[in-house]
């Protein structure tokens, strides 16, 4: 446990939220989602703190954990993919993308490469239908995509990730 | 002179915030221009949208400007050159999409700076608010709401007055004013567009409908994917407080309500109001049993009342301009106007609203432009995973809630998404039970383990292992679904299978039969072939194919492994010589 400072400032943050929510179960959702901002996922160690600190039981936490699908119970990679699979990407050709993103990297749907670079995340819709096909990338829309320009896409992230560790 | 960027999601995601950014850039520190932001007008197949105003009138539109337009842009109106602009200029066809609709939720979007709220209150707002609270009882709020048929825009179409004097009569101080922003049909994203756009409009028609209920809380549920729409909500509620609409002696009477929102973590079924309700108060969403309604029990088990932001987008007009204005639009039982997101393969794809009454084919041909490609519609999807496929020959059915109802899909939220003869029917029913099985709560068994076994049958027909009697079957499991489950997921869940059994039975027989997709799209039917005599080995397939499925030497015909080949089509896209086909 070579990080404890930096894990007791995650958990001073999350206790601040536990105190602003009043460690009310009814704010449970608002909660973790919170958690899951300062941890990156929810680990089953806060699944416990969560419960402890609001006063129900983990079952209960980890119910409304699994059942939302924003919740994560493992660590995503550095860039995390969402593809959208909405009806209007669908009918554009979503479907094909992710193949050709599975193939290019290796992974299937929720899962993440093996240098923690990637994960991949089909979306039900991310509401810019009309730049169809569409994905996420961290904080970034991608729109009118095609086979080429993902892969392309993908490259720029890992040159990206490149220059990073150079640097 | 004003330069006004769109800076929607949609418009984002095509880049306007670089061009916003390249603009300012380009300015001086002192000019005779301001640049300015809005959200979305709605035509999101021209982003990124630039706007150059003279006070309120609009001298100039331009379209798809990339960041790189900036430095001319700057200059002309600097000089007063807009004549220089022209190429960047909307085409007088493009100005139809907007010219050819009637605005009432919509009427700011793309307008006024949404997080401004002086901008607002210049187009009336809050003059509404002002009136009920100060000249109005809350009976004569909801009388006017009776009178102007308003109906719930999320799907249902309950009348809305019915519902709040529900909630009004229903004994209890503690009550609840909820609206339902987790706008989870893929596809549809005209209330993503509203509270991004002109959240204070969402706000005023809350307030309204608080003081006609007696809710001394209102509370927005908005999906979580929705990142900017928060923010922008958040901004306009602290706004709204500063000004005195939101908190206690509201414009100095009575009335007192607080205003917050609740986001949303990914889940379909809480589009369901008790669901949603379920949500809020930290579970899982699983939807009650009903009665009790939520109007007699809902959030916190007190008098609740939910409703979509369509409905509350109407709502301030409807008090400002009278109910028997938005009356005299629409027809005999669908009143005013609703707002349909336009995707798929559609030429000007997009938000469009229009009065009741109008039939599909115009939506989609005059206002859409028809399909891209020139290729043939086939039809039209509406309503989402609860909704159906209307085909081609019933485009004339007009826009109303009985008459969408006859042909199986429903007005739903107002998803449209068109396709053409390219799109499989069975893929599309296969892909709707796809999501409504992963997303069933699982609380009735029908639903959790009936959408499944569908799901099993359509995957096994598109994927060529379809046997007699599969149709029957289906059509079987969607009656005892419908049957079986509680709530409006379940209930509606079929939907797709059953207009596109009824309406494309032989495309499903195509695929059970002769093992063949009629659309080209099922990829297990399908093979890509490269014919030896047309290719000439220029090596571009081998070397795009993103799974090294094709090999071949420099200058002599290629080959596809089909063990490897994903279908994707790269390959056909990039052949100059028409070498590759698909059978």
């Amino acid at each position: 446990m070579s990080n404890c400072s930096c894990k007791d400032d995650r958990i001073q943050a999350l206790d601040a939220v536990l105190e602003e929510c009043g460690h009310d179960a009814g704010n449970l959702i608002t909660i973790l989602q919170n958690a899951q901002e300062i941890y990156g996922y929810l680990p089953s160690e806060i699944i416990y703190y969560v419960a402890a600190q609001t006063g129900v039981s983990p079952a209960r936490v980890m119910g409304v954990a699994t059942f939302y699908s924003q919740f994560r119970l493992e660590p995503v990679g550095k860039y995390l993919i969402m593809l959208c699979k909405g009806t209007a990407c669908h009918v554009n050709g979503a479907d094909t993308l992710e193949d050709v993103i599975s193939n290019e990297l290796g992974i299937t749907n929720g899962q993440t490469t093996k240098d923690g670079l990637f994960s991949l995340k089909t979306v039900a819709c991310l509401g810019c239908c009309s730049l169809s096909p569409v994905m996420m990338i961290n904080d970034e829309v991608f729109g009118l995509l095609t086979s080429d320009k993902v892969i392309s896409i993908l490259n720029e992230f890992r040159n990206k990730a490149e220059g990073g560790k150079d640097a | 002179m004003k330069i006004v960027v769109g800076q929607g999601s949609c418009g984002i995601a095509a880049g306007a915030g670089k061009t916003y950014e390249a603009i300012r850039a380009c300015m001086k520190e002192s000019e005779a221009f301001e640049l300015g932001s809005t959200g979305c007008n709605g035509m999101c197949f021209l982003e990124p949208i630039v706007d150059i105003y003279e006070g309120h009138r609009l001298l100039k539109r331009l379209v798809n400007v990339d960041a790189a337009q900036a430095e001319r842009i700057v200059s002309a109106v600097r000089e007063n050159r807009l004549e220089d602009l022209s190429d960047l200029a909307i085409r007088a066809e493009d100005e139809q999409f907007l010219t050819q609709q009637t605005r009432i939720a919509l009427r700011n979007c793309g307008i006024i700076d949404p997080v401004d709220i002086r901008s607002y209150q210049e187009r009336d707002g809050y003059k509404a608010l002002e009136k009920v609270l100060k000249t109005m009882t809350p009976e004569e709020v909801i009388e006017e709401i009776k009178v102007s048929g308003l109906a719930g825009r999320g799907g249902a179409g309950f009348p809305t007055w019915f519902k709040w004097n529900a909630a009004r009569q229903s004994p209890g101080e503690e009550k609840y004013l909820i609206c339902n922003a987790d706008e989870g049909d893929p596809g549809a994203f005209m209330d993503r567009a509203v509270i991004e756009s002109d959240p204070h409009n969402l706000i005023e028609g809350m307030m309204i409908a608080a003081y006609a209920i007696g809710a001394s809380e209102a509370i927005v549920y908005v999906r979580a994917e929705y990142p900017l729409a928060i923010i922008h909500l958040t901004e306009a509620i602290k706004q709204a407080r500063e000004a005195g609409y939101i908190g206690t002696n509201i414009l100095g009477t009575d009335f007192s309500c607080e205003f917050r929102y609740m986001a949303g973590a990914g889940a379909f079924v809480c589009g369901e109001e008790t669901a949603l309700i379920e949500s809020l108060e930290g579970k899982r969403g699983m939807p009650r049993l009903k009665p009790p309604f939520p109007a007699a029990a809902g959030y916190k088990m007190k008098p609740s009342n939910i409703n979509n932001v369509e409905t509350f987008a109407n709502v301030a007009w409807i008090i400002l301009n009278g109910g028997d204005k938005f009356a005299a639009m629409g027809t005999e039982n669908s009143k005013g106007t609703k707002v349909f997101a336009l995707t798929g393969k559609i030429r000007r794809g997009g938000l469009v609203e229009i009065p009741m009454g109008q039939t599909l084919r115009h939506v989609i041909f005059d206002i859409g432009g028809g399909i891209r490609g020139g290729k043939k519609i086939k039809a039209v999807q509406l309503g989402g995973p609860s909704g159906g496929c209307v085909p081609e020959h019933l485009l004339d059915t007009v826009i109303d809630y009985k008459a969408l109802g006859a042909t199986g899909a429903i007005m739903g939220s107002g998803g449209m998404v068109v396709m053409d003869e390219d799109t499989c029917m069975v893929g599309m029913a296969r892909f709707f039970l796809d999501f409504t099985s992963k997303e069933s709560c699982g609380k009735c068994v029908h639903c959790r383990i009936g959408t499944r076994r569908m799901l099993e049958v359509l995957n096994r027909i598109v994927e060529g292992q379809g046997q007699e009697g599969d149709i029957e079957l289906l059509e079987e499991l969607c009656y005892s679904i419908k049957d079986g489950a509680l709530c409006g997921l379940g209930q509606t869940a079929p939907n797709p299978v059953l207009t596109t059994i009824r309406y494309f039975r032989d495309e499903y027989e195509a695929h059970i039969q002769e093992k063949h997709c009629p659309a080209g799209e099922c990829r297990d039917l399908l093979m890509y072939y490269i014919d030896p005599d047309l290719c000439k080995g220029c090596t571009a397939c081998a070397r795009k194919c993103p799974a090294d499925a094709i090999e071949g030497q420099v200058k002599a015909p290629h080959r596809i492994d089909p063990e490897k080949c994903i279908k994707c089509g790269t390959c056909m896209s990039n052949c100059k010589f028409g070498a590759i086909s698909v059978r």
